[in-house]
């Protein structure tokens, strides 16, 4: 087990990538602390699987250096990594019955008999297929195939790391509560560094320790779920994370106020100019509705159980917010109040670190 | 939903019916009637019950055609089937050489049999053929109108330059369908090339293979053109195969009766043949499932 260290890491798929939009990972540096539970989080097509394949040595990458602790394994072959991977879409090897399949990592790395199988064993009965250990892979539903997918991964106990991509899209939502347990279980008592790839929120953050944020190629922001939702780094992250996402507004800033369209609005410290587009940020858990403040047509009120949802428009910008079950509303004009503490800032969609505490009013 | 029963449906049959009977029945029927009668000219025909069949089963000359029939279908599949699926794998998976590659593969499907055996009849020639002049100058005694071996290799060596690209282009097809996930995967698991062939490219061409082999059964089995234009069945009757014996009886000799008790037989050995190798592939498919 190691570290795994991304230095100055960028990868095009093009031969000759002219410019930085031929990157499908722009130049990044990153490091995976041994024995972390990371959640790689991004919507499709942002580089995850990409970023997987470099880490796991199935892509070489265009640029920078990828080292196990100490070592360079930039140009190292997979193999030589001792990485285990479990993909998107189940891969089982047909022929083979359910005990051959986990059998298969060990065995190609010469280790006797006994040992598999007391470790086969010992995943079977995790994956919940002791049963069906003899039956062949072939005509196994796609759920069980996946189940093989993910023992073939965990089977070793000597990995580097396990990396996930995708791992429960094919799987039943009850399952995938009770495979994610026994992932987080799994974690837990060996300590692998895990890296697991995922558009869904919800799965990131309850799996994982750390959640590393992707955007159009970019590590946007890496924090544990909290940091995510109370200090969104990036304008991507405030709208990825959160149901609905944060409401931004385009605004002017000066110290510690705002002007959405000349409406004052206070916030909870002081920022220094900054230039770019300027918007403020707030999650519809911190805006609430009140007599006076920023001025509000509310469009629609959903029922989401727990809670309601509100949609509405401030001068024409779209915003939620969230409202207990008991309090009434209605469709029409109303005014908002933000909680200044909860307020972010941001230039050119980067976060914008407040200089100081706010001034005494 | 219910359904109305009405007779008069099978009416609408009738043209498929009247199709078939043309094309398949009828001439087939004719050859069962000309297989149980005799005739000594003038066009008048005598039964003769099962006497043609007798005599083919019986037959010495049939037999030895039978057996070196049977011969040059196993050597071929046992030169094609592997040769294909070797030529598959290394065959460049996306880009330019790819589509090159399918080109030249196609190529010798599209040349017409008679062809096919025009080339190599021509280019193994000891007098004006490339392959001929070539062997001979480099010493080696070549010379398929006399010696029954080197009419064997070159008979053999045409239907492997015909052939193996149909096996190969199926492969290559089977093999085009397997996710780079798989790869992926046994990289992972760090799968030796040999377990990536016996565990994901082999049982994937499985379907395939299954198709490739049976056509090629077939076909072999059948082969009649590009021999005959090449050996015309010698030196001897070294290269008479089934197709050749048979023509050579119904054409050749007029022999309508015996010829054509051959032909139902022959027929239902392939027919046989193909439905045994058919079943036992399928079955060994479904042994599989659980």
């Amino acid at each position: 087990m190691a570290r795994i260290t991304l230095s100055n890491l960028a990868h095009s798929y093009l031969p000759k990538p002219r410019g930085e939009a031929d990157f499908a990972l722009k130049e990044m540096d990153h490091v995976w602390q041994d024995g972390g539970a990371y959640a790689l989080l991004g919507a499709s097509g942002c580089g995850k699987t990409t970023l997987l394949n470099i880490i796991s040595g199935l892509l070489r990458p265009s640029r920078g250096r990828v080292l196990f602790g100490e070592r360079d394994v930039t140009d190292a072959p997979t193999a030589e990594r001792n990485i285990a991977q479990v993909f998107q879409f189940p891969v089982v090897y047909d022929t083979m019955t359910v005990r051959e399949n986990l059998a298969f990592p060990l065995r190609n790395r010469g280790r006797d008999a006994a040992y598999v199988e007391a470790r086969v064993g010992q995943i079977a009965r995790m994956i919940g297929m002791e049963g069906a250990l003899d039956t062949r892979a072939r005509g196994l539903t796609a759920d069980a195939k996946q189940k093989i997918s993910l023992g073939r991964g965990m089977v070793r106990e000597d990995v580097n790391a396990i990396l996930f991509d995708e791992p429960l899209t094919v799987i039943d939502p009850h399952m995938k509560w009770e495979l994610r347990t026994q992932l987080k279980r799994l974690h837990r008592e060996f300590g692998h560094t895990m890296i697991y790839v995922t558009h869904d929120q919800t799965e990131a953050l309850t799996f994982a320790d750390k959640v590393v944020v992707m955007h159009e190629g970019r590590v946007v922001q890496t924090g544990t779920p909290e940091e995510l939702f109370e200090t969104p780094g990036h304008t991507f992250v405030g709208y990825f994370i959160g149901s609905p996402g944060m409401n931004l507004f385009e605004a002017e800033v000066s110290g510690d106020m705002a002007r959405v369209m000349g409406h004052p609005v206070p916030l909870g410290a002081t920022y220094p100019p900054t230039g770019g587009r300027v918007q403020i940020g707030v999650r519809p858990e911190f805006v609430s509705l009140a007599d006076a403040g920023l001025p509000v047509t509310i469009r629609r009120i959903e029922d989401v159980g727990r809670h309601r949802i509100l949609r509405g428009e401030v001068f024409g910008q779209p915003v939620n917010l969230l409202l207990p079950e008991d309090r009434p509303a209605a469709t029409g004009s109303a005014f908002l109040q933000l909680a200044p503490e909860k307020i972010n800032v941001y230039s050119d969609d980067w976060r914008v670190q407040p200089v100081g505490a706010r001034r005494a009013a | 939903m219910d359904k109305s029963w009405n007779n008069r449906a099978w009416f609408l049959v009738l043209p498929v019916l009247l199709l078939v009977a043309f094309s398949a029945v009828i001439p087939l029927m004719t050859v069962v009637n000309y297989s149980v009668q005799d005739t000594f000219g003038n066009n008048e025909f005598f039964w003769a019950g099962l006497e043609w069949f007798e005599e083919t089963i019986t037959s010495e000359r049939i037999h030895a055609a039978l057996g070196r029939q049977v011969l040059f279908t196993a050597i071929i599949l046992a030169i094609e089937v592997p040769l294909g699926i070797f030529v598959a794998l290394n065959m460049p998976k996306k880009g330019f050489w790819a589509s090159l590659c399918l080109i030249l593969m196609a190529m010798p499907l599209l040349i017409p049999f008679n062809v096919v055996g025009t080339i190599w009849q021509i280019f193994g020639r000891v007098d004006i053929g490339l392959l001929g002049r070539t062997l001979t100058a480099m010493g080696i005694d070549y010379n398929y109108t006399s010696d029954w071996l080197d009419a064997w290799v070159t008979v053999i060596v045409m239907d492997v330059w015909h052939w193996t690209s149909l096996v190969a282009l199926l492969c290559y097809a089977g093999l085009q369908s397997i996710p780079e996930a798989y790869y992926q995967a046994a990289k992972i698991d760090q799968a030796s090339r040999w377990a990536v062939f016996r565990y994901i490219e082999l049982p994937k061409m499985r379907g395939v293979l299954l198709i490739a082999v049976l056509l090629r059964f077939m076909d072999s089995f059948m082969i009649y053109t590009e021999p005959f234009v090449v050996t015309g069945g010698g030196p001897g009757n070294s290269t008479t195969f089934l197709s050749i014996d048979l023509v050579k009886m119904a054409i050749g000799q007029f022999d309508l009766g015996p010829a054509a008790a051959f032909s139902i037989i022959y027929f239902l050995v392939i027919l046989l043949v193909s439905w045994v190798f058919y079943t036992v592939m399928t079955n060994l498919d479904r042994e599989d499932r659980p």
